[in-house]
């Protein structure tokens, strides 16, 4: 009974094409309007290149990493405004740290990661029981990240020895690296929000908070959890960032806007500003999208603080096409 | 709780009674911007102690006493607005290249930014009211395109000097001033914002009812109060006002690319010092503007005391924090 | 049944152990005594109706057993054993569940992930998705919903009935034994109430003791073996269905002495023109809206909750404004499609929920008052702290005028009494000398003295020609204040009753027990 009732279930929800998030819409949607632009602005040159198409999704790794992070927060019905400077810290120490030397990298990236997990905490910890506004909570450390940063450097420092640039540049057969590394941190991703308690959990969390505490849920530890997965998100992010610049400088995670740009693909791939709704998939989905109009604006020559500008409409854009059909008054 | 009428007791117990009622509601942003500049002035005496240095500190605080109380309306709203530093680099980079080293461009300079910054504030607001999109977001995404706009438009780099008439308003003197010594011109410039700024926050009806709308959005719209109106209202103010400080702050800052960058959390954390709730509700354009005094004595003290200028930033953070949560925790022990 | 068996199954019954007992259970909040000294019994096997008004102290003692509140002395029995919950969680384990009118269901997760949140089936942490539905799948089939409602399902895609199901399957997850249900039949159709009916027969046969709280006394009738009526936080009685009538079980619960002063009703010269009308008004929760309001009179609504009395005056003011109908204001017909437009007309609305709805917390007294009216002028003209341009006596006036004395006006609302902040709000909305004022529950939450002074100033209102709309639950308030009485059922407007109607006149028209009269030929007919 079982399985006929869930196959039978199955079968609808690909008919009922309803329930396809329209995410999915979108990336179709881009891709073909950046196919018919290349044909006539490019003569189908761009996406006919497989090294071009390649290099789409390499563009996508950094923010993809990081975006799943933030999808885990978001879901959390928090957000983290901090993930730029943990990109930036963590760029700058581990490349500070393994000064060129093979040695070096084991402690580079357990220092790393160390201060990725105390920075999630903290934010956690600030949110759950200071009860401060999960904003203002993430914008403060995220300052305070920035100013101890800049405090201690001001330009590129050290650098990165040639075993660690596989992370950016290496290769299994034709797949890079970095790729195989976004696939599995979608795919943990994945796993914790739909194959674990933890992420049952955090759904409830966000979805109503009240809720998942009468019912025994341990609010604030998932919460914090959450935050610490997060900010872990944001370090690997950073690591794949200098390894792909070879030497890190404080201006990476800022320069790239990785928090307006982490929660612009998360909520265009589906998840809900107020909680309790998404999946990593979409966000993915949200991160190609980016990823193709960043490739499209520079092969096309767009010039790049034109491509800021409508990069910052585009999100505004995005969040409003889910926000609009709400019925309540925005703050 | 019962409102009580004040019993008629001995004068000498009601006159203490109100006495330290009086203290006791002073806010705490002037206790604290006493204390940071007193004890500036024992580590400084020629900084902070003459007339002329405390003017000197003035030409700064100015502009950023302007950016909180433009900030402070949204805020008031229940909003946020985190477009005013890129508000700030707009003005800086745009006349670099606008003013093409020609003073005579000085007054269309200021005009079309004044308008930029009816622009930005307009759909600021009309993007939060109609799309429903929060203004976190909204201004997060309008930062981006302000600041992408500004560099487009230099190409990447500051494009000139900013002529001397231009950066009168943020870096002159009035010169041969009895008692006063020199008096900056930005300060002359505060005094009257911060004039208007009050008149329109406490003594309008379009002022209260920004509280009103801070306070309890829902019964502002059953009482009348045209709530998407009073937003968009709000969000003009707080962009134009980013432009005016940007305007003082050309004059003094140097022409990079990075200027204006954290003003908008220098704004917040002015306001937050200056009693300012984030959740809407209250807000006084005085005790804003000193919390902006408060802010850069306290940048001025850190420099003081050696710490470079980046912990400025962590201290920043701390601030707000610290304040926000001290907020949030009283209010927790009220219930 | 034979008379001996009928005989045996009695005895039988009699000797059983109430599953749970509810002993002396006094609980207080501030300004009001809900329950006072209540003792109930619940039997295995039954299904126990608890019924009262508004206000009689039902919900109270159901959160009490379920563990939502702690009561302030008395105990509570589970199957003979003292038990004393701090938290709902716990009396869930002990196998007491409660499912409220607003289900606690997360509506972007499946069926089977709300009944076991927070209880999900896997090792070291991983969800063992596969039994997690499978589990699902086995509650569903001990309420016989397994065909019905697949376990992968977003709750959110669920029907109202369907969502019920759900939380019922929830509580058998936890084996209970008692089930507690708040209202179990408000939002559902008729042939979703027969299902639920089936539903808690089968309940019944396992041995579990239903408890619903509930207003429909045909429903009522129709599931529950006993009904215990409480009134005014006391227990009235308690009495099997089958030897009583709902007349009989109505007159239990509002048979009451009316010694309260109230203000002397209006005399027919004191009404004038009929100064607001609505005719055929429509929209998503009122059906065929016909009413008329005259100067100088107070028309109360009365009506169960849920019978669509706030949604009238909201639609009245605008704020979810008419779809279809004619609305005349003083003869003009206009159309109110915010509140702006209405307080333009020159009406108020004194909101139930005044903390939320009416007042600005942090704001002091002053601007409250001065809300409205300043939102009637214009927005850059200069006004003075202590008022508007025109006058600086306005807030002392106004606050005269209602009696709200307070040292200072400038004390921030939040920190008022209960009443004192109800008098602020009523004062914003004499200042725009409003002539229709529509108020709902005026009275709530106050305490009997502050009470009689806002039904004086009601009642001064319409000496001074203004008409008033009033909603009441409390019916000696209702029977006091109106000269016409307006009874609301389902969304729609039930009759209308005359000045010197019964509280039980009123208790069987909001209850469905009379024949509904025609409110068209009422209103026409001008009854006095």
């Amino acid at each position: 009974m079982t399985t006929s009732l869930a196959s039978e279930n199955r079968l609808k929800r690909i008919f009922r094409s309803a329930n396809i998030p329209p995410v999915y819409y979108f990336l179709i949607f881009v891709f073909l309007f950046s196919g018919i632009l290349d044909q006539f602005l490019a003569d189908g040159q761009i996406f006919s290149n497989p090294l071009i198409m390649l290099n789409i999704i390499v563009r996508s790794v950094a923010l993809g990493i990081v975006a799943v992070g933030q999808t885990l927060v978001l879901i959390g019905a928090s957000i983290d405004l901090s993930v730029a400077f943990t990109i930036s810290i963590t760029a700058v120490m581990s490349s500070y740290i393994m000064q060129g030397k093979t040695e070096n990298v084991p402690v580079a990236i357990a220092g790393v990661f160390l201060i990725g997990i105390v920075i999630g905490l903290i934010n956690g910890l600030i949110i759950t029981k200071l009860r401060v506004n999960p904003f203002i909570a993430t914008l403060g450390t995220g300052l305070i990240i920035k100013g101890i940063i800049n405090a201690s450097f001001s330009n590129y420092t050290g650098s990165v020895p040639q075993a660690f640039e596989y992370f950016g540049y290496g290769k299994i057969g034709p797949i890079p690296v970095s790729i195989i590394i976004l696939f599995l941190v979608v795919i943990i991703g994945w796993f914790i929000l739909a194959r674990t308690k933890f992420g049952a959990h955090l759904y409830g969390v966000g979805g109503n908070s009240e809720v998942a505490r009468l019912s025994g849920v341990r609010t604030d530890r998932v919460l914090i959890g959450a935050h610490v997965l997060c900010s872990v998100t944001a370090v690997l992010s950073g690591m794949f960032l200098v390894s792909l610049m070879r030497s890190g400088a404080p201006w990476v995670g800022p320069n790239g806007f990785y928090d307006l740009n982490s929660i612009a693909v998360a909520v265009i791939g589906g998840t809900s500003l107020s909680g309790g709704k998404g999946d990593v998939w979409g966000t993915l989905a949200g991160v190609l999208i980016f990823g193709i109009l960043s490739t499209a604006f520079n092969q096309l020559g767009v010039n790049p603080y034109l491509k800021t500008v409508f990069q910052g409409l585009i999100i505004v854009l995005a969040v409003a096409s889910y926000t609009i059909r709400s019925k309540k008054e925005a703050a | 709780m019962t409102a009580s009428t004040v019993s008629a007791q001995g004068s000498s117990t009601n006159f203490n009674r109100k006495f330290w009622g009086w203290i006791r509601r002073i806010p705490p942003v002037y206790p604290m911007f006493l204390l940071i500049f007193i004890i500036l002035g024992f580590l400084n005496p020629r900084g902070y102690q003459t007339m002329n240095g405390i003017m000197t500190y003035l030409r700064p605080s100015s502009p950023l006493a302007v950016l909180a109380i433009g900030e402070m309306v949204v805020l008031a709203l229940g909003g946020f607005d985190l477009s005013v530093g890129a508000m700030v680099t707009f003005v800086v980079l745009v006349s670099s290249k606008f003013l093409a080293n020609d003073p005579a461009n000085a007054l269309p300079n200021i005009l079309m930014l004044i308008g930029f910054g009816v622009l930005v504030g307009l759909i600021n607001g009309l993007v939060v009211s109609f799309l429903k999109v929060p203004s976190f977001i909204t201004t997060l995404g309008m930062m981006m395109v302000v600041r992408g706009a500004a560099l487009y438009y230099v190409g990447g780099a500051p494009q000139g000097y900013l002529t001397d008439n231009f950066r009168a308003f943020g870096r002159n003197y009035i010169q041969n001033v009895p008692f006063f010594t020199r008096i900056p011109y930005a300060f002359v410039i505060l005094i009257i914002l911060a004039t208007i700024a009050y008149f329109i926050f406490h003594r309008t009806n379009y002022g209260r009812q920004i509280l009103a709308v801070g306070d309890n959005m829902r019964a502002s719209q059953l009482s009348g109060v045209r709530v998407k109106l009073i937003r968009v209202m709000t969000f003009v103010f707080c962009s134009v006002f980013a432009v005016l400080g940007g305007i003082m702050i050309a004059g003094t800052g140097g022409v990079n690319v990075t200027i204006g960058e954290g003003m908008e959390m220098q704004a917040i954390a002015a306001c937050v010092i200056g009693g300012v709730l984030l959740g809407g509700g209250k807000g006084n354009v005085i005790n804003v503007v000193f919390g902006a005094f408060t802010l850069q004595a306290i940048v001025n003290l850190l420099n003081q005391l050696g710490l470079p200028k980046p912990y400025t930033d962590a201290v920043q953070g701390l601030i707000i924090i610290g304040v926000v949560a001290y907020a949030a925790l009283s209010t927790m022990k009220k219930r | 049944m034979t008379e001996e068996l009928k005989e045996v199954v009695e005895e039988k019954n009699n000797q059983l152990e109430p599953l749970l007992e509810a002993r002396s259970i006094t609980k207080r909040f501030p300004g009001v005594l809900a329950l006072n000294g209540v003792s109930l019994k619940f039997m295995p096997g039954e299904v126990h109706a608890v019924v009262g008004e508004n206000g009689a102290g039902k919900s109270t003692l159901m959160k009490i057993v379920a563990g939502a509140y702690i009561p302030d002395s008395g105990e509570i029995l589970l199957q003979g054993q003292r038990v004393s919950f701090s938290h709902p969680r716990e009396a869930q384990l002990k196998g007491v569940s409660i499912i409220y009118q607003e289900f606690n269901l997360l509506p972007e997760r499946t069926v089977a992930q709300n009944i076991f949140l927070a209880r999900e089936p896997g090792k070291f942490g991983a969800l063992n998705v596969a039994e997690l539905n499978k589990n699902a799948v086995s509650v569903l089939k001990e309420v016989e919903a397994d065909q019905l409602i697949s376990p992968t399902k977003m709750c959110h895609s669920l029907s109202v009935a369907e969502q019920q199901i759900v939380e019922i399957a929830k509580a058998i997850s936890f084996d209970s034994k008692v089930l507690i249900m708040d209202e179990p039949t408000a939002s559902l159709t008729l042939t979703e109430v027969k299902i639920l009916t089936d539903l808690i027969r089968k309940l019944k046969a396992r041995g579990m003791a239903v408890i619903f709280i509930s207003h429909r006394l045909i429903e009522v009738f129709e599931i529950a073996e006993k009904i215990s009526v409480l009134k005014d936080g006391e227990l009235v009685g308690t009495v099997m269905t089958k030897d009583t009538t709902p007349q009989e079980v109505v007159h239990m619960m509002v048979g009451r002495d009316l010694d309260h002063y109230f203000p002397p009703l209006g005399k027919p010269e004191d009404f004038g023109d009929v100064v607001l009308r609505i005719r055929n008004g429509n929209n998503d929760f009122l059906k065929d809206i016909n009413l008329e309001l005259r100067k100088g009179e107070i028309l109360c609504v009365a009506g169960l909750q849920g019978s669509g009395r706030t949604e009238l005056a909201q639609s009245l003011f605008g704020v979810t404004p008419f779809k279809t109908g004619t609305l005349e204001v003083s003869g003009k017909i206009r159309n109110i499609k915010s509140p702006p437009d209405a307080i333009r007309l020159k009406m108020g609305f004194v909101t139930e929920d005044r903390k939320a709805e009416g007042l600005l917390p942090m704001q002091p007294i002053r601007d409250n008052i001065l809300l409205t009216v300043r939102t009637l002028q214009p927005l850059f003209e200069f006004i003075f702290k202590d008022g508007i341009r025109s006058s600086r006596t306005l807030v002392p006036t106004l606050a005269k005028q209602v009696d709200l004395r307070a040292d200072t006006f400038d004390r921030e609302a939040q920190f008022l009494s209960g009443g004192n902040q109800q008098k602020v709000v009523l004062s914003k909305w004499l200042s725009t000398k409003a002539n229709i004022f529509i108020f709902d529950e005026p009275t709530r939450g106050i305490d009997v003295e502050a009470k009689a002074g806002i039904h004086d100033m009601i009642r001064g209102l319409t000496k001074e020609g203004i008409a008033v709309l009033m909603i009441s639950s409390e019916l000696p308030e209702v029977l006091g204040m109106s000269d016409r009485i307006l009874v609301m059922r389902d969304g729609r407007i039930a009759g209308e009753l005359p000045a010197k109607s019964t509280e039980q006149d009123i208790m069987l028209m909001a209850t469905g027990h009379t024949k509904d009269q025609d409110a068209n030929n009422n209103a026409s007919e001008g009854k006095e």
